[in-house]
Protein backbone atom coordinates (compact mmCIF):
# COMPACT_ATOMS: atom_id res chain seq x y z
CA UNK A 1 0.00 0.00 0.00
CA UNK A 2 1.19 3.49 -1.11
CA UNK A 3 2.28 5.39 2.32
CA UNK A 4 -0.29 8.88 1.57
CA UNK A 5 0.77 10.37 5.28
CA UNK A 6 2.94 12.52 6.21
CA UNK A 7 6.12 11.64 8.17
CA UNK A 8 5.84 13.89 10.96
CA UNK A 9 2.42 14.55 11.97
CA UNK A 10 2.33 18.65 13.19
CA UNK A 11 -0.31 21.30 12.44
CA UNK A 12 -0.45 22.65 9.14
CA UNK A 13 1.15 25.70 7.67
CA UNK A 14 -2.16 26.50 5.68
CA UNK A 15 -5.82 27.51 7.44
CA UNK A 16 -8.32 25.61 6.07
CA UNK A 17 -10.52 28.50 4.90
CA UNK A 18 -7.13 29.49 3.24
CA UNK A 19 -6.85 26.35 1.17
CA UNK A 20 -10.33 27.11 0.28
CA UNK A 21 -9.93 30.22 -1.04
CA UNK A 22 -6.57 29.51 -3.14
CA UNK A 23 -8.54 26.35 -4.38
CA UNK A 24 -11.27 28.82 -5.14
CA UNK A 25 -8.85 31.28 -7.00
CA UNK A 26 -7.47 28.74 -9.37
CA UNK A 27 -10.76 27.04 -10.23
CA UNK A 28 -12.14 30.89 -11.23
CA UNK A 29 -8.94 31.26 -13.27
CA UNK A 30 -9.61 27.78 -14.98
CA UNK A 31 -13.48 28.40 -15.09
CA UNK A 32 -15.18 31.88 -15.77
CA UNK A 33 -18.47 30.64 -14.61
CA UNK A 34 -17.49 29.58 -10.94
CA UNK A 35 -18.88 32.48 -9.41
CA UNK A 36 -18.53 33.33 -4.95
CA UNK A 37 -21.62 33.44 -3.01
CA UNK A 38 -21.50 35.15 -0.02
CA UNK A 39 -24.05 35.27 2.99
CA UNK A 40 -21.98 38.24 5.59
CA UNK A 41 -19.47 35.74 6.27
CA UNK A 42 -16.64 36.51 3.99
CA UNK A 43 -14.25 37.68 6.76
CA UNK A 44 -14.95 35.02 8.75
CA UNK A 45 -14.66 32.12 6.06
CA UNK A 46 -11.42 33.67 4.50
CA UNK A 47 -12.58 34.79 0.77
CA UNK A 48 -11.84 38.42 0.99
CA UNK A 49 -8.95 37.51 -1.66
CA UNK A 50 -10.83 36.29 -4.17
CA UNK A 51 -12.97 39.29 -4.32
CA UNK A 52 -10.34 41.37 -4.58
CA UNK A 53 -8.71 39.32 -7.55
CA UNK A 54 -12.94 38.60 -9.13
CA UNK A 55 -14.76 41.88 -7.54
CA UNK A 56 -17.61 41.01 -10.13
CA UNK A 57 -17.82 37.37 -9.47
CA UNK A 58 -17.91 37.72 -5.48
CA UNK A 59 -21.75 38.62 -4.47
CA UNK A 60 -22.60 38.86 -1.12
CA UNK A 61 -26.08 38.70 -0.03
CA UNK A 62 -26.16 39.74 3.12
CA UNK A 63 -27.64 37.77 6.09
CA UNK A 64 -30.34 35.79 3.80
CA UNK A 65 -29.47 32.56 3.64
CA UNK A 66 -32.39 31.45 2.39
CA UNK A 67 -32.48 33.79 -0.46
CA UNK A 68 -29.16 32.81 -1.06
CA UNK A 69 -28.78 29.62 -2.02
CA UNK A 70 -32.15 30.29 -4.14
CA UNK A 71 -30.19 33.10 -5.73
CA UNK A 72 -27.77 30.45 -6.16
CA UNK A 73 -30.36 28.15 -8.11
CA UNK A 74 -30.91 30.70 -10.73
CA UNK A 75 -27.21 31.52 -10.95
CA UNK A 76 -26.98 27.74 -11.78
CA UNK A 77 -29.75 27.64 -14.28
CA UNK A 78 -27.85 30.61 -16.66
CA UNK A 79 -24.91 28.10 -16.76
CA UNK A 80 -23.05 29.50 -13.60
CA UNK A 81 -21.26 27.33 -11.35
CA UNK A 82 -21.98 28.85 -7.51
CA UNK A 83 -19.85 28.17 -4.89
CA UNK A 84 -22.25 29.28 -1.46
CA UNK A 85 -20.00 29.72 1.48
CA UNK A 86 -22.04 30.26 4.87
CA UNK A 87 -21.52 28.88 8.31
CA UNK A 88 -22.76 24.86 8.40
CA UNK A 89 -25.48 25.35 10.28
CA UNK A 90 -27.11 28.13 8.20
CA UNK A 91 -25.89 26.73 4.90
CA UNK A 92 -27.83 23.36 5.96
CA UNK A 93 -30.43 23.93 8.52
CA UNK A 94 -31.31 27.10 7.87
CA UNK A 95 -31.91 26.91 4.15
CA UNK A 96 -33.01 23.60 4.03
CA UNK A 97 -36.44 24.02 1.64
CA UNK A 98 -34.33 26.42 -0.38
CA UNK A 99 -31.17 23.26 -0.97
CA UNK A 100 -33.94 20.73 -1.50
CA UNK A 101 -36.10 22.21 -3.56
CA UNK A 102 -33.96 25.39 -6.04
CA UNK A 103 -30.60 22.98 -6.06
CA UNK A 104 -31.61 19.66 -5.78
CA UNK A 105 -35.04 18.92 -6.89
CA UNK A 106 -34.18 20.58 -9.62
CA UNK A 107 -31.17 19.39 -10.92
CA UNK A 108 -29.19 22.52 -10.56
CA UNK A 109 -25.07 22.94 -9.99
CA UNK A 110 -24.32 24.52 -6.33
CA UNK A 111 -21.58 23.65 -4.25
CA UNK A 112 -22.34 24.47 -0.68
CA UNK A 113 -19.60 25.44 1.81
CA UNK A 114 -20.35 24.75 5.43
CA UNK A 115 -17.63 26.05 7.76
CA UNK A 116 -17.17 25.81 11.51
CA UNK A 117 -17.80 22.10 11.27
CA UNK A 118 -19.02 20.38 15.01
CA UNK A 119 -16.47 21.36 17.72
CA UNK A 120 -14.20 23.45 15.36
CA UNK A 121 -17.14 26.04 15.71
CA UNK A 122 -15.99 26.39 19.73
CA UNK A 123 -16.71 29.82 21.39
CA UNK A 124 -19.62 30.57 19.13
CA UNK A 125 -21.48 27.92 20.96
CA UNK A 126 -24.27 25.52 20.41
CA UNK A 127 -26.72 28.16 18.15
CA UNK A 128 -23.51 28.04 15.46
CA UNK A 129 -22.34 24.35 16.12
CA UNK A 130 -23.82 22.10 13.47
CA UNK A 131 -23.57 18.55 14.69
CA UNK A 132 -26.72 17.66 12.17
CA UNK A 133 -25.56 19.52 8.54
CA UNK A 134 -24.48 16.42 7.18
CA UNK A 135 -27.69 14.25 8.33
CA UNK A 136 -29.65 17.03 6.55
CA UNK A 137 -27.85 16.95 3.42
CA UNK A 138 -28.00 12.96 3.10
CA UNK A 139 -31.39 12.83 3.01
CA UNK A 140 -31.31 15.43 0.32
CA UNK A 141 -31.32 13.22 -2.87
CA UNK A 142 -28.38 13.24 -5.27
CA UNK A 143 -26.21 14.92 -2.95
CA UNK A 144 -23.04 14.55 -2.66
CA UNK A 145 -21.35 15.38 0.99
CA UNK A 146 -17.51 15.52 1.29
CA UNK A 147 -15.84 16.37 4.79
CA UNK A 148 -12.25 16.74 3.91
CA UNK A 149 -9.31 16.12 6.67
CA UNK A 150 -7.01 18.23 5.90
CA UNK A 151 -5.67 21.30 3.24
CA UNK A 152 -3.98 18.67 0.97
CA UNK A 153 -7.50 16.99 0.46
CA UNK A 154 -9.54 20.76 0.41
CA UNK A 155 -8.31 21.76 -3.09
CA UNK A 156 -9.36 18.14 -4.83
CA UNK A 157 -12.32 18.55 -3.58
CA UNK A 158 -12.95 22.12 -4.66
CA UNK A 159 -11.81 21.11 -8.41
CA UNK A 160 -13.96 18.10 -8.39
CA UNK A 161 -16.31 20.16 -7.49
CA UNK A 162 -16.38 22.75 -10.01
CA UNK A 163 -15.76 20.12 -13.25
CA UNK A 164 -18.49 18.06 -11.96
CA UNK A 165 -22.09 19.30 -12.86
CA UNK A 166 -24.50 18.46 -9.38
CA UNK A 167 -25.27 19.64 -6.06
CA UNK A 168 -22.42 19.01 -3.25
CA UNK A 169 -22.28 19.50 0.20
CA UNK A 170 -18.39 19.96 1.86
CA UNK A 171 -18.11 20.81 5.65
CA UNK A 172 -15.23 22.14 6.47
CA UNK A 173 -13.49 24.46 9.40
CA UNK A 174 -11.59 27.67 9.07
CA UNK A 175 -8.66 26.97 10.77
CA UNK A 176 -5.09 25.08 11.25
CA UNK A 177 -5.83 21.68 11.41
CA UNK A 178 -3.27 18.40 11.72
CA UNK A 179 -1.77 17.44 8.17
CA UNK A 180 -2.58 14.46 7.51
CA UNK A 181 -1.57 13.82 3.71
CA UNK A 182 1.63 13.59 2.30
CA UNK A 183 2.67 15.74 -1.02
CA UNK A 184 1.01 14.30 -4.19
CA UNK A 185 -1.63 12.28 -2.86
CA UNK A 186 -4.43 11.51 -5.49
CA UNK A 187 -7.91 11.60 -4.27
CA UNK A 188 -11.20 10.33 -5.78
CA UNK A 189 -14.10 11.06 -4.42
CA UNK A 190 -16.62 8.87 -3.39
CA UNK A 191 -13.28 6.12 -2.68
CA UNK A 192 -11.89 6.29 0.84
CA UNK A 193 -8.40 6.41 1.35
CA UNK A 194 -6.79 3.43 3.53
CA UNK A 195 -3.93 4.81 5.08
CA UNK A 196 -2.82 2.22 7.23
CA UNK A 197 -3.12 -1.35 7.07
CA UNK A 198 -4.44 -3.44 10.33
CA UNK A 199 -6.65 -6.49 10.59
CA UNK A 200 -8.29 -6.26 13.62
CA UNK A 201 -10.17 -3.74 13.54
CA UNK A 202 -11.15 -0.68 10.90
CA UNK A 203 -11.59 2.75 11.99
CA UNK A 204 -13.43 4.64 9.51
CA UNK A 205 -13.61 8.27 10.41
CA UNK A 206 -13.91 11.70 8.49
CA UNK A 207 -12.57 15.33 9.14
CA UNK A 208 -11.03 16.29 12.26
CA UNK A 209 -11.36 12.33 13.15
CA UNK A 210 -9.14 10.88 10.82
CA UNK A 211 -5.95 12.09 12.87
CA UNK A 212 -7.99 11.00 16.05
CA UNK A 213 -7.99 7.89 14.49
CA UNK A 214 -4.78 7.67 13.88
CA UNK A 215 -3.74 8.47 17.48
CA UNK A 216 -6.21 5.65 18.37
CA UNK A 217 -4.18 3.04 16.16
CA UNK A 218 -1.14 4.04 18.24
CA UNK A 219 -2.73 3.32 21.55
CA UNK A 220 -3.84 0.11 20.57
CA UNK A 221 -0.62 -0.77 19.34
CA UNK A 222 0.46 -0.81 22.17
CA UNK A 223 -2.33 -3.66 23.41
CA UNK A 224 -1.06 -5.04 20.51
CA UNK A 225 -4.28 -4.12 18.13
CA UNK A 226 -3.81 -3.44 14.98
CA UNK A 227 -6.11 -0.79 13.83
CA UNK A 228 -6.71 0.08 9.82
CA UNK A 229 -7.42 3.37 9.69
CA UNK A 230 -9.66 4.41 6.97
CA UNK A 231 -10.45 8.24 5.75
CA UNK A 232 -14.35 8.45 4.62
CA UNK A 233 -14.07 11.66 3.06
CA UNK A 234 -16.92 11.10 0.94
CA UNK A 235 -19.81 10.49 3.09
CA UNK A 236 -22.20 10.62 0.54
CA UNK A 237 -22.15 8.43 -2.09
CA UNK A 238 -20.27 5.89 1.14
CA UNK A 239 -17.96 3.73 0.10
CA UNK A 240 -19.35 0.73 0.50
CA UNK A 241 -16.50 -1.91 -1.54
CA UNK A 242 -14.15 -0.10 1.41
CA UNK A 243 -16.29 -0.70 4.13
CA UNK A 244 -17.37 -4.13 3.40
CA UNK A 245 -13.57 -5.00 2.66
CA UNK A 246 -12.45 -4.25 6.16
CA UNK A 247 -15.96 -5.81 7.99
CA UNK A 248 -14.57 -8.83 6.14
CA UNK A 249 -10.77 -8.55 7.03
CA UNK A 250 -11.11 -6.87 10.21
CA UNK A 251 -14.60 -8.52 11.78
CA UNK A 252 -15.20 -4.82 13.93
CA UNK A 253 -15.58 -1.19 12.62
CA UNK A 254 -15.34 1.84 14.89
CA UNK A 255 -17.01 5.13 12.85
CA UNK A 256 -15.53 8.26 14.41
CA UNK A 257 -17.07 12.10 13.03
CA UNK A 258 -17.68 15.24 14.39
CA UNK A 259 -21.19 15.08 14.19
CA UNK A 260 -24.36 13.41 15.73
CA UNK A 261 -24.22 10.06 15.42
CA UNK A 262 -27.80 10.25 14.25
CA UNK A 263 -27.49 10.78 10.39
CA UNK A 264 -24.18 10.85 10.14
CA UNK A 265 -21.38 8.91 8.85
CA UNK A 266 -21.63 6.00 11.94
CA UNK A 267 -25.27 5.52 10.67
CA UNK A 268 -24.51 5.44 6.90
CA UNK A 269 -21.64 2.59 7.89
CA UNK A 270 -24.26 1.01 9.68
CA UNK A 271 -26.41 0.76 6.84
CA UNK A 272 -24.22 -0.15 4.20
CA UNK A 273 -23.00 -3.46 6.08
CA UNK A 274 -26.49 -4.31 7.45
CA UNK A 275 -27.04 -4.79 4.04
CA UNK A 276 -23.70 -6.01 2.55
CA UNK A 277 -21.68 -7.86 5.61
CA UNK A 278 -22.73 -7.05 9.42
CA UNK A 279 -19.82 -7.00 11.99
CA UNK A 280 -20.36 -5.09 15.48
CA UNK A 281 -19.90 -1.28 15.01
CA UNK A 282 -19.19 0.78 17.77
CA UNK A 283 -20.06 4.83 16.91
CA UNK A 284 -17.70 7.63 18.20
CA UNK A 285 -19.47 11.21 17.87
CA UNK A 286 -21.50 13.80 19.50
CA UNK A 287 -24.35 11.43 21.22
CA UNK A 288 -27.59 13.16 20.16
CA UNK A 289 -26.91 16.93 22.02
CA UNK A 290 -26.83 20.42 21.37
CA UNK A 291 -23.56 22.30 20.78
CA UNK A 292 -21.95 24.95 23.14
CA UNK A 293 -18.98 27.19 23.82
CA UNK A 294 -15.71 26.09 25.13
CA UNK A 295 -12.54 25.37 23.10
CA UNK A 296 -11.90 22.52 21.01
CA UNK A 297 -9.58 20.18 23.26
CA UNK A 298 -12.60 20.59 25.99
CA UNK A 299 -15.36 20.01 23.68
CA UNK A 300 -13.96 17.04 22.13
CA UNK A 301 -13.55 15.36 26.00
CA UNK A 302 -17.12 16.73 26.63
CA UNK A 303 -18.54 14.88 23.62
CA UNK A 304 -16.16 12.44 23.73
CA UNK A 305 -14.84 12.72 20.75
CA UNK A 306 -10.76 12.08 21.28
CA UNK A 307 -8.31 9.47 20.30
CA UNK A 308 -8.43 7.70 23.99
CA UNK A 309 -12.52 8.04 22.94
CA UNK A 310 -11.93 6.19 19.79
CA UNK A 311 -9.32 3.28 21.70
CA UNK A 312 -11.92 2.64 24.35
CA UNK A 313 -14.96 1.75 21.72
CA UNK A 314 -12.04 -0.17 19.80
CA UNK A 315 -12.02 -2.10 22.31
CA UNK A 316 -15.78 -3.14 23.45
CA UNK A 317 -16.13 -3.17 19.67
CA UNK A 318 -13.31 -6.64 19.67
CA UNK A 319 -14.84 -7.96 22.42
CA UNK A 320 -18.06 -7.95 20.88
CA UNK A 321 -16.63 -9.59 17.65
CA UNK A 322 -14.87 -12.85 19.73
CA UNK A 323 -17.91 -13.59 21.61
CA UNK B 1 -59.61 43.22 -34.81
CA UNK B 2 -57.95 45.68 -32.29
CA UNK B 3 -55.42 44.87 -29.52
CA UNK B 4 -57.65 44.81 -26.96
CA UNK B 5 -60.33 41.66 -28.91
CA UNK B 6 -56.94 40.00 -29.90
CA UNK B 7 -55.31 39.48 -26.55
CA UNK B 8 -58.45 39.30 -24.99
CA UNK B 9 -59.14 36.31 -27.40
CA UNK B 10 -55.74 34.65 -26.47
CA UNK B 11 -56.57 35.35 -22.65
CA UNK B 12 -60.37 33.46 -23.71
CA UNK B 13 -58.57 30.44 -25.00
CA UNK B 14 -55.61 30.16 -22.29
CA UNK B 15 -58.73 30.35 -19.62
CA UNK B 16 -60.04 27.21 -21.84
CA UNK B 17 -57.34 25.34 -22.18
CA UNK B 18 -56.50 25.92 -18.14
CA UNK B 19 -60.22 24.52 -17.60
CA UNK B 20 -59.94 21.29 -19.89
CA UNK B 21 -56.80 20.70 -18.21
CA UNK B 22 -58.03 20.90 -14.45
CA UNK B 23 -60.97 18.90 -16.05
CA UNK B 24 -59.09 15.92 -17.57
CA UNK B 25 -57.15 15.45 -13.95
CA UNK B 26 -61.03 15.74 -12.16
CA UNK B 27 -59.36 18.71 -9.72
CA UNK B 28 -57.09 21.31 -9.45
CA UNK B 29 -56.42 25.20 -8.85
CA UNK B 30 -58.47 26.57 -10.27
CA UNK B 31 -58.72 30.30 -8.36
CA UNK B 32 -55.39 30.86 -8.76
CA UNK B 33 -54.73 29.67 -12.48
CA UNK B 34 -58.23 32.00 -13.62
CA UNK B 35 -57.00 35.38 -11.89
CA UNK B 36 -53.57 35.12 -13.71
CA UNK B 37 -54.54 34.24 -17.06
CA UNK B 38 -55.03 37.76 -18.26
CA UNK B 39 -51.50 38.19 -17.16
CA UNK B 40 -50.19 35.09 -19.24
CA UNK B 41 -51.90 35.62 -22.20
CA UNK B 42 -50.35 39.62 -22.26
CA UNK B 43 -47.11 38.06 -21.68
CA UNK B 44 -46.54 35.32 -23.97
CA UNK B 45 -48.85 36.97 -26.95
CA UNK B 46 -47.28 40.35 -26.63
CA UNK B 47 -44.64 41.38 -24.00
CA UNK B 48 -42.29 38.56 -23.83
CA UNK B 49 -39.35 37.48 -26.45
CA UNK B 50 -39.52 34.00 -26.58
CA UNK B 51 -39.75 31.28 -29.64
CA UNK B 52 -41.46 27.96 -28.88
CA UNK B 53 -39.49 26.26 -32.10
CA UNK B 54 -36.27 27.35 -30.38
CA UNK B 55 -37.55 26.99 -26.68
CA UNK B 56 -34.20 27.53 -25.12
CA UNK B 57 -32.72 30.27 -26.96
CA UNK B 58 -30.05 31.44 -24.57
CA UNK B 59 -31.16 35.28 -24.29
CA UNK B 60 -34.87 34.45 -24.61
CA UNK B 61 -37.08 36.47 -21.89
CA UNK B 62 -37.71 34.00 -18.91
CA UNK B 63 -40.88 33.65 -16.55
CA UNK B 64 -40.82 32.25 -13.07
CA UNK B 65 -43.88 31.16 -11.80
CA UNK B 66 -43.65 31.18 -8.15
CA UNK B 67 -47.00 30.36 -7.49
CA UNK B 68 -46.26 26.84 -8.93
CA UNK B 69 -49.83 25.39 -8.23
CA UNK B 70 -50.85 27.53 -10.85
CA UNK B 71 -49.34 25.36 -13.49
CA UNK B 72 -52.13 24.45 -15.15
CA UNK B 73 -52.30 28.05 -16.77
CA UNK B 74 -48.79 28.07 -17.51
CA UNK B 75 -49.28 24.77 -19.46
CA UNK B 76 -52.20 25.92 -21.02
CA UNK B 77 -50.33 29.13 -22.19
CA UNK B 78 -47.44 27.16 -23.56
CA UNK B 79 -49.44 24.42 -24.94
CA UNK B 80 -51.52 27.57 -26.35
CA UNK B 81 -48.16 29.29 -27.38
CA UNK B 82 -47.28 25.63 -29.30
CA UNK B 83 -44.25 24.49 -27.05
CA UNK B 84 -46.43 21.47 -27.08
CA UNK B 85 -49.54 19.78 -28.46
CA UNK B 86 -52.94 20.89 -26.54
CA UNK B 87 -54.17 17.19 -26.26
CA UNK B 88 -51.05 16.77 -23.41
CA UNK B 89 -53.41 18.92 -21.17
CA UNK B 90 -55.06 16.15 -20.50
CA UNK B 91 -52.53 14.34 -19.06
CA UNK B 92 -52.32 16.97 -16.04
CA UNK B 93 -51.35 14.56 -12.69
CA UNK B 94 -51.60 11.52 -14.69
CA UNK B 95 -48.82 9.16 -13.41
CA UNK B 96 -45.56 9.48 -15.22
CA UNK B 97 -46.80 12.96 -16.59
CA UNK B 98 -44.43 16.16 -17.78
CA UNK B 99 -47.33 18.24 -16.20
CA UNK B 100 -47.63 18.05 -12.49
CA UNK B 101 -49.58 19.53 -10.36
CA UNK B 102 -46.72 22.70 -9.70
CA UNK B 103 -44.02 23.49 -12.03
CA UNK B 104 -41.46 21.39 -13.22
CA UNK B 105 -38.47 22.82 -15.36
CA UNK B 106 -37.30 19.09 -15.75
CA UNK B 107 -40.35 17.69 -16.69
CA UNK B 108 -42.03 20.07 -18.88
CA UNK B 109 -41.08 22.09 -22.37
CA UNK B 110 -40.77 26.18 -21.63
CA UNK B 111 -40.75 26.21 -17.95
CA UNK B 112 -37.48 27.71 -16.79
CA UNK B 113 -37.49 27.60 -12.83
CA UNK B 114 -39.27 24.68 -10.73
CA UNK B 115 -41.98 26.03 -8.24
CA UNK B 116 -43.86 25.23 -5.66
CA UNK B 117 -42.78 25.35 -1.60
CA UNK B 118 -44.36 29.25 -1.59
CA UNK B 119 -41.92 32.07 -1.51
CA UNK B 120 -38.76 30.85 -3.30
CA UNK B 121 -39.04 31.50 -6.69
CA UNK B 122 -38.37 35.61 -6.91
CA UNK B 123 -34.78 34.57 -5.11
CA UNK B 124 -34.53 31.90 -7.83
CA UNK B 125 -35.69 34.36 -10.78
CA UNK B 126 -33.01 37.01 -9.22
CA UNK B 127 -30.51 34.65 -9.43
CA UNK B 128 -31.27 33.89 -13.63
CA UNK B 129 -31.61 37.78 -13.73
CA UNK B 130 -28.18 38.44 -12.35
CA UNK B 131 -26.81 35.67 -14.67
CA UNK B 132 -28.75 37.16 -17.55
CA UNK B 133 -27.21 40.20 -16.90
CA UNK B 134 -23.32 39.08 -16.31
CA UNK B 135 -24.32 37.80 -19.64
CA UNK B 136 -24.93 41.00 -21.44
CA UNK B 137 -28.26 39.90 -22.46
CA UNK B 138 -30.73 42.48 -23.17
CA UNK B 139 -33.89 40.53 -21.84
CA UNK B 140 -36.55 40.74 -19.18
CA UNK B 141 -37.04 38.03 -16.30
CA UNK B 142 -40.84 37.96 -14.65
CA UNK B 143 -41.48 36.29 -11.70
CA UNK B 144 -45.22 36.08 -10.52
CA UNK B 145 -46.46 35.59 -6.87
CA UNK B 146 -49.49 35.48 -5.15
CA UNK B 147 -50.13 38.10 -2.76
CA UNK B 148 -50.90 35.57 -0.15
CA UNK B 149 -47.27 34.01 -1.33
CA UNK B 150 -45.86 37.61 -0.10
CA UNK B 151 -46.25 36.34 3.64
CA UNK B 152 -43.16 34.12 3.52
CA UNK B 153 -40.68 35.98 4.39
CA UNK B 154 -37.92 35.25 1.86
CA UNK B 155 -39.57 37.31 -0.80
CA UNK B 156 -38.81 39.77 0.78
CA UNK B 157 -35.07 38.51 1.48
CA UNK B 158 -35.51 38.89 -2.59
CA UNK B 159 -37.17 42.25 -3.01
CA UNK B 160 -34.18 43.95 -0.75
CA UNK B 161 -31.52 41.82 -2.78
CA UNK B 162 -33.00 42.50 -6.44
CA UNK B 163 -33.00 46.63 -5.02
CA UNK B 164 -29.74 46.98 -3.66
CA UNK B 165 -27.75 45.21 -7.19
CA UNK B 166 -30.68 46.84 -9.01
CA UNK B 167 -31.92 44.32 -10.95
CA UNK B 168 -33.62 46.38 -13.72
CA UNK B 169 -34.21 43.41 -15.94
CA UNK B 170 -36.59 41.51 -13.53
CA UNK B 171 -40.13 41.99 -12.95
CA UNK B 172 -41.75 40.99 -10.08
CA UNK B 173 -45.90 40.68 -10.70
CA UNK B 174 -47.74 39.69 -7.97
CA UNK B 175 -51.40 38.34 -8.52
CA UNK B 176 -53.37 40.42 -6.20
CA UNK B 177 -56.19 38.33 -5.88
CA UNK B 178 -57.00 38.95 -2.47
CA UNK B 179 -57.56 35.02 -0.84
CA UNK B 180 -55.15 32.62 0.11
CA UNK B 181 -55.99 29.02 0.28
CA UNK B 182 -57.58 29.43 4.01
CA UNK B 183 -59.74 32.49 3.37
CA UNK B 184 -58.98 36.03 2.30
CA UNK B 185 -56.18 37.58 3.09
CA UNK B 186 -57.43 40.37 4.91
CA UNK B 187 -58.32 37.84 7.84
CA UNK B 188 -55.14 35.45 7.85
CA UNK B 189 -52.91 38.24 7.48
CA UNK B 190 -53.18 41.36 5.97
CA UNK B 191 -50.72 42.66 4.00
CA UNK B 192 -51.40 46.47 4.76
CA UNK B 193 -50.21 48.69 2.12
CA UNK B 194 -48.72 46.22 -0.43
CA UNK B 195 -47.46 48.97 -2.55
CA UNK B 196 -45.90 51.14 -0.13
CA UNK B 197 -44.16 48.28 0.91
CA UNK B 198 -42.48 47.24 -2.46
CA UNK B 199 -41.60 50.88 -2.50
CA UNK B 200 -40.00 50.95 0.28
CA UNK B 201 -37.83 47.92 -0.29
CA UNK B 202 -36.68 49.86 -3.07
CA UNK B 203 -38.93 48.70 -6.31
CA UNK B 204 -40.17 51.33 -8.34
CA UNK B 205 -44.10 49.97 -8.15
CA UNK B 206 -47.21 49.85 -11.54
CA UNK B 207 -50.27 49.01 -11.22
CA UNK B 208 -53.21 47.84 -12.92
CA UNK B 209 -56.45 46.44 -13.23
CA UNK B 210 -55.34 42.74 -13.86
CA UNK B 211 -58.03 41.61 -16.01
CA UNK B 212 -58.04 44.19 -18.36
CA UNK B 213 -55.43 43.44 -20.90
CA UNK B 214 -54.34 46.77 -22.14
CA UNK B 215 -53.79 47.99 -18.62
CA UNK B 216 -51.86 44.71 -17.94
CA UNK B 217 -49.84 45.56 -20.94
CA UNK B 218 -49.45 49.24 -19.96
CA UNK B 219 -47.85 48.67 -16.73
CA UNK B 220 -45.34 45.51 -18.44
CA UNK B 221 -44.67 47.99 -20.92
CA UNK B 222 -44.08 50.98 -18.12
CA UNK B 223 -41.82 48.15 -16.05
CA UNK B 224 -39.73 47.05 -19.06
CA UNK B 225 -38.60 50.18 -20.07
CA UNK B 226 -37.97 51.21 -16.11
CA UNK B 227 -34.06 51.79 -15.74
CA UNK B 228 -35.01 50.75 -12.05
CA UNK B 229 -35.66 46.88 -10.14
CA UNK B 230 -39.64 46.64 -10.60
CA UNK B 231 -42.81 45.04 -9.41
CA UNK B 232 -46.39 45.27 -11.35
CA UNK B 233 -49.10 44.93 -9.08
CA UNK B 234 -52.32 43.16 -10.52
CA UNK B 235 -55.43 43.72 -9.03
CA UNK B 236 -57.03 40.69 -9.35
CA UNK B 237 -59.89 38.01 -8.80
CA UNK B 238 -59.31 34.47 -7.74
CA UNK B 239 -61.33 32.31 -10.01
CA UNK B 240 -61.99 34.94 -12.63
CA UNK B 241 -63.32 34.21 -15.52
CA UNK B 242 -64.51 30.97 -15.30
CA UNK B 243 -68.50 30.95 -14.15
CA UNK B 244 -68.28 28.37 -11.27
CA UNK B 245 -64.62 29.36 -10.02
CA UNK B 246 -65.88 32.98 -9.44
CA UNK B 247 -68.35 32.58 -7.82
CA UNK B 248 -67.33 29.93 -5.35
CA UNK B 249 -66.65 30.79 -1.85
CA UNK B 250 -63.91 28.43 -1.84
CA UNK B 251 -61.68 27.96 -4.70
CA UNK B 252 -58.33 27.49 -4.17
CA UNK B 253 -58.85 24.04 -5.32
CA UNK B 254 -62.33 22.67 -7.14
CA UNK B 255 -63.17 19.46 -8.70
CA UNK B 256 -64.54 20.39 -11.83
CA UNK B 257 -66.68 17.73 -13.80
CA UNK B 258 -67.45 17.62 -17.48
CA UNK B 259 -70.33 19.57 -17.35
CA UNK B 260 -68.74 22.24 -15.32
CA UNK B 261 -66.11 22.77 -17.82
CA UNK B 262 -68.51 22.73 -20.57
CA UNK B 263 -70.64 25.44 -19.13
CA UNK B 264 -67.46 27.69 -18.22
CA UNK B 265 -66.08 27.07 -21.61
CA UNK B 266 -69.23 28.10 -23.20
CA UNK B 267 -69.87 31.21 -21.11
CA UNK B 268 -66.10 32.24 -21.74
CA UNK B 269 -67.07 31.79 -25.47
CA UNK B 270 -70.27 34.02 -24.67
CA UNK B 271 -68.22 36.61 -23.08
CA UNK B 272 -65.97 37.18 -25.45
CA UNK B 273 -68.92 37.96 -27.92
CA UNK B 274 -70.24 40.31 -25.67
CA UNK B 275 -68.67 43.27 -25.55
Amino acid sequence: MKNMLVDNFAIDQVEMRQAYCDALIDVARQNPYVLDIEADVQYSMGTKRFKEIFPERSINCGIMEAHAVGFCGGLSAMGYIPFFHAFGVFATRRAFDQVFLALAYQDMNVKIIGGDAGVTATTNGGTHMPFEDMGLMRLVPDMTVIEPADSAMYPYAVHYMANTYGNFYLRSCRRKVMKIYGDNVQFTIGRANTLTQGGDIAIIACGIMVYEALKAREILLKQGIEARVIDMHTVKPLDVECVKTAAMECGAIVTAENHNVKGGLGEAVCAGLAQEYPVPVELVGVNDMFGQVGDQSYLMKVYGLTAENIAEKAIRCLRRKTK
Amino acid sequence: MSLRAKLEYHAAQIRKLTITAIESAGYGHIGGSMSICDALAVLYCDIMKIDPLYPDKPDRDRLVMSKGHCGPALYATLAYKKYFPESLLTQLNRNGTSLPSHCDRLKTKGIDISTGSLGQGYSLAAGVAYGCRLKGYDNTCYCIVGDGELQEGQNWEAAQFVAHHNLSNLTLIVDNNKRQLDGYVQDICKQFDLAAKLKAFGLEVFEADGHDVLEIREALLAAKSSNKPNAVILDTQKGYGCCFSEIEGFNHYMVVTKEMADKARAEIDRRLQTP
